[in-house]
């Protein structure tokens, strides 16, 4: 049995487009891996069971949860955390939107809001507020009340709906 | 909290994943999505198992139409489940039911054979695929069996399926023309557990009514599928209030659950004769 099952396992992935290859304790988040030991901090753990959202990746082209995936089943994933999408300039207009609309107070959740919003983004189209906050139901901020969040997401929407468009 | 395994290992084929689920001496935890059973480490619910990812089976993926049904892989993401075209014709109930299930990045590695081999009674997927009449397929060492579902679901977190077995799929039944399938629930906020479900299912040969999260597994309730079909609403609802014996806790007390299953059957019903199903 202790052939077949590892307590350290070799990983080989991608993220934010570089290769990584590392060795993971068995039970390590995808989160903490990136943390701990990319020094990618911008997700953060914080619920720890898949509840608050603190911890969106995005992992092959997907917003999941950091904390409910292993680092051993990130072997082979293309991973972006919210530095990566940001370095790319993905998200942008997103961010100084919600620097504009005051859709931030101390920052903690705005990570996982971020990467959770992109995905619904790049979905297209015009999504409603209903539908914004449908989306956004699994991120929880502690201290904006979600109302300034969700016109930033609701503006951003319009105006990538317009160039779309044009 | 933090995770803790045992050790990891990844499945290569389904042999090989029951292979190793053998050689486990009882410590294997079969790790598709992850959504519940990595919850479950972190909170140190469970601790010192050994993982077998079987998330990269390709085989156990995907819906397939069959002679008289649909064919669901053990590891389709309840994303996929939400907007797969052949569900959505044939099975509207499980489609419905995505968009109750937890949050968009859950659903994103959330698995259909996850929900049901985990068999959590306030669930949405095992109190649809009762109320479709599936048929579920597990696999061990010596072969495959085919399990009714009314025979599946045992108790809080416990199903028919054995030590040594992995659940690789389900068939439902198509949805006949005409037929109306609708899930109503209430939940205290979009994405949690419901405090009451029902899942309602009109077809010619009668009524089909399954509840979760108002007893230790979801409940087929048959006194009140009875009175549906002979047009009683009321008579179904009050056999149904009988038939359910509800849990009180923290969210909800005995009574309260009984009553919101009374009001959400007749909800449902009034979707089914609206045309709204």
């Amino acid at each position: 049995m202790t052939e077949m099952f590892r307590d350290k396992i070799d990983i080989s992935l991608t993220v934010n487009g570089e290769p990584v290859e590392a060795r993971v304790p068995a039970g390590q988040h995808l989160v903490d891996f990136l943390r701990g030991e990319l020094g990618l901090t911008g997700a953060h753990a914080s619920c720890e069971h898949g509840v608050c959202g603190a911890c969106t990746l995005k992992v092959d082209g997907k917003a999941v949860r950091g904390c409910l995936m292993l680092a051993a089943q990130a072997d082979g994933a293309d991973v972006w955390t919210v530095e990566g999408l940001s370095d790319l300039g993905a998200i942008k207009d997103l961010q100084d939107v919600f620097v504009e609309r005051n859709a931030l107070q101390c920052g903690f959740c705005t990570p996982g809001m971020l990467v959770a919003i992109n995905e619904l983004l790049e979905a297209g189209g015009m999504p409603s507020r209903d539908q914004i906050r449908e989306h956004l139901s699994g991120n929880y901020c502690r201290c904006t009340g979600y109302e300034a969040i969700v016109d930033a997401v609701e503006s951003v929407a319009r105006v990538r709906a317009h160039k779309g468009a044009a | 909290m933090k995770a803790s395994a045992g050790g990891y290992a990844r499945a290569s084929s389904l042999r090989n994943a029951l292979e190793m689920l053998a050689a486990s001496d009882g410590n294997g935890r079969v790790l598709a999505g992850g959504q519940s059973l990595v919850a479950a480490l972190n909170l140190r619910l469970s601790a010192g198992d050994v993982l077998i990812d079987i998330s990269r089976l390709s085989e156990l993926s995907g819906v397939t139409e069959t002679q008289d049904g649909l064919r669901i892989g053990a590891l389709t993401s309840h994303a996929e489940i939400g907007r797969n075209p052949l569900i959505r014709q044939s099975a509207p109930l499980l489609s419905q039911a995505v968009e109750f299930i937890a949050h968009a990045a859950i659903r994103n590695r959330g698995t259909m054979g996850g929900a049901l081999a985990h068999a959590d009674p306030a669930a949405e997927f095992p109190a649809c695929v009762l109320a479709l009449g599936a048929t579920l397929h597990v696999e061990g060492l010596n072969g495959s069996r085919d399990i009714p579902v009314e025979d599946f679901f045992q108790d809080i977190f416990e199903t028919a399926i054995e030590e040594g077995e992995i659940l690789t799929g389900l068939s439902v039944p198509k949805a006949e023309p005409g037929e109306k399938q609708v899930i109503v629930e209430v939940a205290r906020r979009s994405g949690d557990y419901a405090l009451a479900g029902v899942c309602l299912v009109t077809r010619a040969d009668g009524h089909r009514l399954s509840l979760f999260s108002v007893g230790p597994k979801p409940v087929l309730a048959e006194g009140a599928m009875a009175a549906l079909d002979q047009g009683n609403i009321d008579g179904a609802v009050q056999a149904l209030q009988a038939e359910i014996d509800p849990p009180s806790d923290t969210q909800a007390s005995a009574a309260y659950r009984r009553h919101l299953a009374g009001v959400l059957l007749r909800r449902a019903a009034a979707r089914i004769e609206g045309g709204n199903a």
